[in-house]
């Protein structure tokens, strides 16, 4: 097998046993969209106005929740010297971590999102658009979380800067998907939207793995 | 037109953590099938001479060579010639002792000779053990084990024997003396006695630079 496909079904099982890793943040998730009808009051024009909104911040906070790990441990017990020195380019190394981090993070996300819109009374034709601006845009919040991850990595409270350092570029993601879904909403198309997270999530792709190789490098010496 | 030099070769190398210079004009030469023994006391960098050769650290200065052509010039090639053993065991608790070994050995398409080299350090009957339940000692031999069935020509150790039994350390004397006779390098830091015969001593403190400014002064 490849060896960029092996460090992906590595970390995805390493994930997936250490079971913890994955339920904190869907739990997180869940938890933080529940608490907000407490807060906003029971109304139910109010609450599905709000829905996307709600929906998309918890998600993209139980994302930064569950990447302030994603290197922390590897780097701890050596695991990263080792990956530096793997017959894989430490770029291509990044991408498979980080969509390993996705499939065990994200798809939960995408899994429970429907259920909550349902509970915050989401407009029946938004789900498609949820579901599709989430397909999109989670995978480049991973991806721009693996880079302030392995930037802050060796940092003391490294998973307060990430916060400070990630969620402002988390900003655009934001505003696109939850343009997408209450265009959906207001029976317009979210294409445009859609599009525009396509093209983000193209470029993230394309660059934040050798942001995140050229962090790590500079970790490791 | 002279014959490149054989082996691994380092040439007035320096190094520098931070602030600070660790080593420098440093020279070495190790043959295939020979050995390198470094040692100094704490701090002298023999770990950061390790990591240097093994391409996590750039060189302050100075070169390295494998065969006559500088390392530098291909990253990809001396990677995979390199199994380093690191202060660390990379050890993942949930996974077994051969899961462990075979997730980095799988990477260079050996994964087959995992259980091979965990029997011969000596850990057949725990292969499949979590590694959360194994001893400091038996950590360290799974770690071993990892460079043992890398197939590596390169074998870059930092302080192998740390934690190893009498019995463990004859199994490890054995695996460096067997990887040396098939042409292989080993080049360890420790502070124990290991049988490394017709191994090279190398002694960092000789390569200490006793000040940075006068090192700058120098320069």
């Amino acid at each position: 097998m490849n060896p960029v496909l092996q460090i992906f079904w590595q970390n995805l099982r390493l994930q997936l046993k250490q079971s913890s890793d994955l339920v904190a943040p869907i739990a997180f998730f869940g938890i933080a969209t529940m608490l907000a009808p407490l807060g906003i009051g029971p109304e139910p024009n109010l609450l599905s106005r709000l829905a996307p909104g709600m929906i998309w911040i918890a998600a993209l906070l139980s994302t930064q929740l569950a990447l302030d790990r994603l290197f922390q441990r590897d780097y701890e017990d050596g695991s990263l010297d080792l990956l530096a020195l793997a017959p894989v380019p430490l770029e291509l190394a990044m991408l498979a971590k980080t969509a390993a981090h996705w499939v065990a993070t994200g798809v939960p996300v995408l899994i429970a999102a429907p259920l909550l819109g349902l509970m915050l009374g989401l407009d029946g034709g938004s789900y498609g658009a949820l579901e599709l601006s989430l397909l999109l845009g989670t995978p480049i919040l991973s991806l721009i979380g693996a880079f302030g991850a392995a930037v802050t990595l060796g940092a003391r409270r490294g998973g307060a800067l990430l916060a400070v350092l990630v969620l402002p570029l988390y900003v655009p993601v934001l505003i696109f998907a939850t343009s997408a879904v209450g265009a959906a909403g207001e029976g317009l198309s979210p294409w445009p939207h859609l599009l525009l997270l396509g093209s983000m999530l193209a470029a993230v792709v394309a660059l934040a793995p050798f942001a995140a190789a050229a962090a790590l490098r500079n970790a490791l010496e | 037109m002279t014959d490149p030099v054989r082996g691994f070769v380092g040439t007035d190398l320096a190094c520098r953590r931070s602030e600070r210079m660790v080593f420098a004009r440093l020279d070495f030469h190790v043959p295939h099938g020979g050995a390198l023994l470094l040692t100094g006391p704490n701090g002298s960098g023999k770990s950061s001479l390790l990591r240097l050769m093994a391409g996590l650290i750039k060189p302050f200065a100075g070169r390295l060579e494998w065969d006559g052509a500088p390392v530098r010039d291909d990253p990809a090639a001396h990677r995979e010639r390199i199994a380093y053993l690191g202060h660390q065991e990379a050890l993942k608790p949930v996974l077994t002792a051969v899961e462990n070994v075979r997730a980095w050995v799988g990477l260079v398409g050996r994964a087959d000779r995992a259980e091979a080299a965990l029997a011969a350090m000596g850990l057949g009957a725990l292969i499949d053990l979590p590694a959360r339940f194994l001893s400091a000692g038996q950590r360290r031999r799974v770690a071993l084990a990892r460079v043992v069935a890398s197939g590596a020509s390169l074998w870059l150790l930092d302080e192998p024997t740390v934690g190893l039994d009498t019995a463990s350390i004859a199994a490890l004397e054995q695996a460096l003396a067997v990887h040396r006779a098939a042409g292989g390098i080993v080049i360890a830091a420790t502070h124990m006695a290991i049988d490394l015969p017709g191994a090279r001593p190398l002694d960092l403190a000789q390569f200490a630079v006793t000040g940075f400014a006068e090192q700058f002064e120098a320069a």
